[in-house]
């Protein structure tokens, strides 16, 4: 199929098992993290940089264009998560949240939709979390900044279906990874508890709502946000 | 400089209205409405416009634009409502 991916977040967990999901069915991910590429393939090309760095991701996607002539897919995966009371959070930490989570999905969307809407074709995921509709205790900020996202999908949808360009946003429960390392315990099991199906996602489950969004049939598929664990808003 | 960015602007404008075959669009100068009161452009074209002008301006100045503001959809004081000030904050974009 040889399809051309942008991957954000390729360094580890989630976006790294996407890429790597992809580089085996034989297609070319472009991925980007703050460091160094952690995926050796010949498929694959890594870009270091901020995610909210608009010059900096302008200019990938640029050189994306150059080699690749044009782009499929986008996974806006990278995000950075943050647990804290809200009368602990700092301006920094908000600004960091927000700088990661949304402008980077910003940037993304604005620069690959250029090319994308020039093929006419294209599709774009985002990243939300069931923190946002569990309102969960602890997670004010990053549910704010995901929150942020899902309603920026919504109308980006709008605004971009003219060019035959779908954009949906997938919204994981805890996994195994580098996000919640940092979690206690019993907060994870009182998170668990309060999913309809209660047990950690795993990468499949992800690419699977993955794949569904980006599938070729999926295109009267646009501005929707998918929970897993049968958790709603 | 002026005159290279209106050149770009005006072949960019005619290569778009082969698609759009806008009448206003017809043998553009600077002073061609383009977004706005009596502009060629509805906000769809615009976005198509403005893609295909920051990629040839990024190429020939060797300089990587974004042609994004905040006053873009502006009825009045717009940098987009016709080739004379679009070619203006181009210029002002480059420079920077």
């Amino acid at each position: 199929m040889n399809q051309i991916i942008v991957i954000t977040g390729t360094s580890k967990g989630i976006g790294k098992a996407i890429a790597n999901y992809y580089l085996e069915q034989n297609d070319f991910v472009i991925g980007c993290s703050r460091n160094e590429s952690s995926i050796t393939h010949p498929n694959y090309r890594h870009f270091s940089l901020e995610v909210s760095d608009e010059k900096a991701v302008v200019s990938m996607i640029r050189a994306v264009k150059k080699e690749f002539g044009k782009i499929d897919i986008l996974i806006n995966n990278a995000g950075i998560a943050s647990m804290n009371h809200i009368l602990t959070t700092s301006v920094e930490t908000i600004s960091k949240l927000f700088n990661t989570n949304f402008i980077g999905t910003f940037l993304f969307t604005r620069e690959v939709s250029k090319v994308m809407m020039k093929q006419k074709n294209g599709r774009i995921v985002n990243f939300t979390t069931i923190a946002t509709p569990l309102r969960l205790e602890g997670e004010a900020v990053y549910a704010a900044s995901k929150s942020a996202i899902e309603n920026f999908t919504q109308t980006a949808s709008k605004e971009l279906a003219p060019f035959n360009i779908t954009i949906n946003a997938l919204g994981p429960t805890p996994i195994e990874t580098d996000l919640i390392k940092a979690v206690p315990k019993n907060k994870i099991e009182e998170l668990l508890n309060k999913q309809t199906i209660k047990r950690f996602g795993t990468f499949e489950d992800i690419i699977n709502v993955i794949e569904f969004f980006v599938d070729e049939k999926s295109k009267f598929i646009t501005g929707q946000i998918i929970y897993l664990g049968g958790v709603n808003n | 400089m002026k005159d290279k960015i209106e050149k770009i602007i005006i072949e960019t404008l005619v290569e778009l209205n082969e698609e759009l075959e806008n009448e206003s669009l017809e043998n553009p100068s600077s002073i061609t409405k383009l977004y706005g009161a009596n502009g060629g452009f509805d906000s769809l074209a615009l976005v198509s416009f403005i893609t295909d002008l920051e990629e040839k301006i990024s190429d020939e100045f060797d300089k990587e634009i974004v042609l994004a503001d905040e006053k873009a959809m502006s009825a009045k004081t717009s940098p987009f409502r016709n080739v004379e000030s679009l070619t203006l904050y181009i210029k002002s974009l480059l420079e920077n």
